[in-house]
């Protein structure tokens, strides 16, 4: 059992809400003004909260899990699904109403940078004031100090007030000194949300050396790049109740496409409900893996292809079926028109048609990709029909250093990331060779 | 990145830290505490250094307050109502109450406010929540030292000098202390529910200043009287600190029994109160 860092055992917690008072009269007034005192009184030395008689709800419901030793764990889910409340509840900052949990090792929670800096406070004494708060002790502050005042890049106003400093050096220092927290587990909630690219990287590199340092880390993050990259097993919460824990892949890709609504393969059985006109209507949309799976997940190094299956219903026209591909950001990532040279200006006969389109392996940038189908006749130029978000699919991005991102971890930019030969060339700068000439 | 101590050893065990609802009255956890001493400590620092920034008197505030109070007691209750001293002059008599005195409204000012003031902190980060109220009073310690200067100077400019009574000051302080945590753990927790506390505050201390022999000596009551006075400890320490200091003529001896009893169920009251609701306190404050 040694081996287990954190051990969960059907937690759950409650909170009560105040329910909203129907109007009172003047008469009900007086009599809660004498009423309530008495009452809210006997409730304060009972310990009991006064708004008992509200509506409760369940954020936690029975969350059970272990967490072995030396594991980066993600947790996702969307918002007001449980995930901070189950980390408040692991750093001990909140109780839970049920069940327990065990932890070995020292905790520490980075829950958001800067908690407990005082603005009048110089840089140096906010360093010990919120190492301490976080549970660093002075040997070890010390010990950490020119590596956090170097990390957070404020060597020359580490003896000015903080409440001089730009939000950036703030932030920076901020993070500086949670980063350097050494405990066993490390609690991690959105600290990735905040700052600027160069900001994040920081953070998440860091991140990454807690993990290999061989911590247990469980983070709560929005953003699923990161914890593709990050965790070796990601949780999902789901108003209050883990509906997945497995894979970071199969966790991210359940959690994105109960969002997007959108999958890898749409199929309209019934013909007289596809979309379409007299001329041809649409069967089915898929996205297919090279060996013709049908997949909703892409590799950024793999190629892949986007077939759509159609009837045409009047032959003796020339069809151009074609695609537009569209990211998260509604931005439309290149459209691509059937140049197949075989039907060029060739009226098609009636029957079953599969086109399907072949898109190489780093192209994408890595994301959520949703794809419209669409289908026209070239004479007359007529849409025959036209779905959009027909289907999507992620492109996943792992940190294998044979991507466009080499060895970076942080956020990389753009709409699509080809993978293409960088060059280098060098020449010694002159002074040194003066240098070593002496 | 330097590796730290703490880096993860094969075969070393950590102890368990066990999560779980706390059921009825919950312990103390004072071993915790001590662990924490090192935020205790920078928690009080921070208190002090920040206390008289962007001020202009700064730390003479710490004198003023008093100082200006014994003037306007000395005016009124000294001089034209003619309150008795016990054959102190009433300056001094005055001062040496107000000293301790001042050190506790102040605390309780502070202290009751010190979970509410730092609410981002209590919902952010885990750490004994005891730590905060208790750091607020003890941070009041250095405005105590400065105010007991003036009044050495005081008994030096009017001539009285403490006799070996004088010993006994420490522990006065100490009840003075325990009297001001006491009140303050019950405020304070008080005070993440229910905002009004703020609002009462200073009527409690205005209250509770004349039910205090400040402005006049405890000797105008008599037995058994006397005696029961000391259920407010302040009485106590207020008496003790003159006896200690100026050399009254009788030891107020069962007022300091009464006044000690009554500061330990104070604070051991407040305390386990406070410890009782402090699981609430992220979730409402």
């Amino acid at each position: 059992m040694s081996d287990i860092a954190i051990h969960i055992n059907g937690i759950s917690k409650q909170y009560h809400i105040g329910k909203m008072e129907k109007y009172k009269t003047l008469r009900d007034t007086l009599v809660d003004v004498v009423a309530s005192p008495v009452r809210r009184i006997g409730s304060v030395l009972g310990g009991r909260a006064a708004s008992k008689k509200g509506e409760s709800i369940w954020a936690l419901r029975d969350i059970s899990f272990d967490v072995k030793k030396g594991e980066v764990i993600g947790i996702i889910g969307r918002n007001g699904a449980g995930k901070s409340t189950l980390l408040k509840i692991l750093s001990r900052i909140t109780e839970p109403t049920e069940g327990f949990a065990e932890i070995r090792g020292r905790v520490g929670s980075l829950l958001e940078v800067g908690t407990g800096f005082h603005p009048e406070l110089t840089g140096r004494e906010n360093i010990y004031l919120n190492g301490a708060i976080l549970g660093m002790n002075r040997v070890e502050i010390e010990r950490k100090f020119d590596e956090i005042v170097s990390f957070a890049e404020v060597e020359t106003f580490i003896d000015t007030p903080v409440k001089h400093y730009s939000s950036g050096m703030y932030l920076r220092l901020a993070f500086a000194v949670a980063a350097h927290l050494e405990p066993e587990i490390l609690i991690v909630d959105e600290v990735l949300a905040v700052g600027d690219a160069r900001f994040q990287k920081k953070c998440i590199s860091k991140m990454k050396d807690v993990g290999q340092k061989g911590r247990t880390v469980l983070f709560v993050s929005h953003n699923m790049p990161a914890i593709l990259r990050l965790c070796q097993r990601v949780i999902l919460l789901e108003e209050g109740v883990i509906t997945a824990d497995e894979h970071p892949q199969q966790v991210v890709r359940k959690y994105l496409s109960a969002g997007t609504n959108t999958p890898a393969l749409r199929e309209w059985p019934d013909p007289k409900k596809a979309p379409g006109k007299d001329i041809a209507r649409l069967r089915a949309v898929r996205v297919c893996t090279e060996g013709g799976r049908v997949t909703d997940q892409i590799d950024i190094r793999e190629p892949f292809s986007v077939e759509m299956e159609y009837e045409v219903l009047k032959g003796g026209f020339v069809l151009m079926p074609h695609y537009f591909f569209w990211n998260e950001d509604e931005i439309c990532i290149f459209g691509s028109l059937d140049i197949d040279p075989a039907w060029q200006g060739t009226p098609r006969p009636a029957g079953r048609y599969v086109s399907a389109v072949q898109i190489p392996g780093n192209l994408l940038a890595e994301g959520t990709i949703y794809v419209n189908a669409a289908l026209n006749t070239m004479n007359p130029f007529k849409a025959q029909f036209w779905e959009k978000s027909a289907v999507a699919f992620q492109v996943i991005e792992n940190s294998g250093g044979d991507t466009a991102r080499g060895e970076y971890t942080g956020k990389v930019g753009g709409a699509i990331r080809p993978l293409l030969n960088w060059s280098t060339k060098y020449s010694p700068s002159e002074n040194k060779e003066r240098i070593s000439a002496l | 990145m330097a590796d730290g101590i703490t880096e993860n050893i094969p075969g070393r065990e950590f102890p368990i830290i066990r999560i779980a609802p706390s059921k009825g009255w919950v312990s103390l956890r004072l071993r915790e505490l001590y662990e924490y001493r090192e935020l205790l400590y920078f928690l009080i620092w921070r208190d002090i250094k920040v206390r008289y920034k962007q001020t202009v008197l700064g730390a003479a505030w710490a004198i003023i307050q008093p100082f200006f109070t014994m003037l306007v007691f000395s005016l009124f209750f000294g001089r034209l109502a003619k309150v008795p001293s016990d054959g102190i002059p009433y300056p001094i008599f005055s001062y040496a109450a107000l000293v301790p005195w001042m050190f506790f409204s102040h605390g309780i000012l502070l202290a009751s406010n010190s979970l509410v003031g730092h609410a981002n902190l209590i919902k952010k980060v885990y750490f004994p929540r005891l730590s905060m109220p208790m750091a607020a009073v003890l941070s009041g310690v250095v405005d105590f030292v400065l105010a007991f200067f003036l009044l050495l100077g005081m008994m030096f400019f009017f001539g009285t000098y403490p006799t070996i009574n004088v010993i006994w000051l420490p522990f006065f302080l100490l009840l003075a202390f325990i009297t001001c945590l006491g009140v303050s753990l019950w405020l304070s927790a008080m005070n993440v529910q229910f905002r009004d506390i703020r609002y009462t505050i200073p009527f409690i201390t205005q209250f509770w200043m004349f039910a205090t022999p400040i402005a006049y000596p405890s000797s105008l009551l008599s037995e058994p009287w006397k005696t029961l006075y000391g259920l407010n400890p302040m009485a106590g320490v207020v008496e003790g600190f003159r006896w200690a200091l100026l050399g009254t003529k009788t030891a107020p001896g069962p007022i300091i029994i009464v006044s000690s009893m009554a500061a330990v169920l104070l604070l051991l009251g407040g305390a386990m109160y406070f410890r009782r609701m402090e699981k609430t306190f992220a979730d409402i404050v």
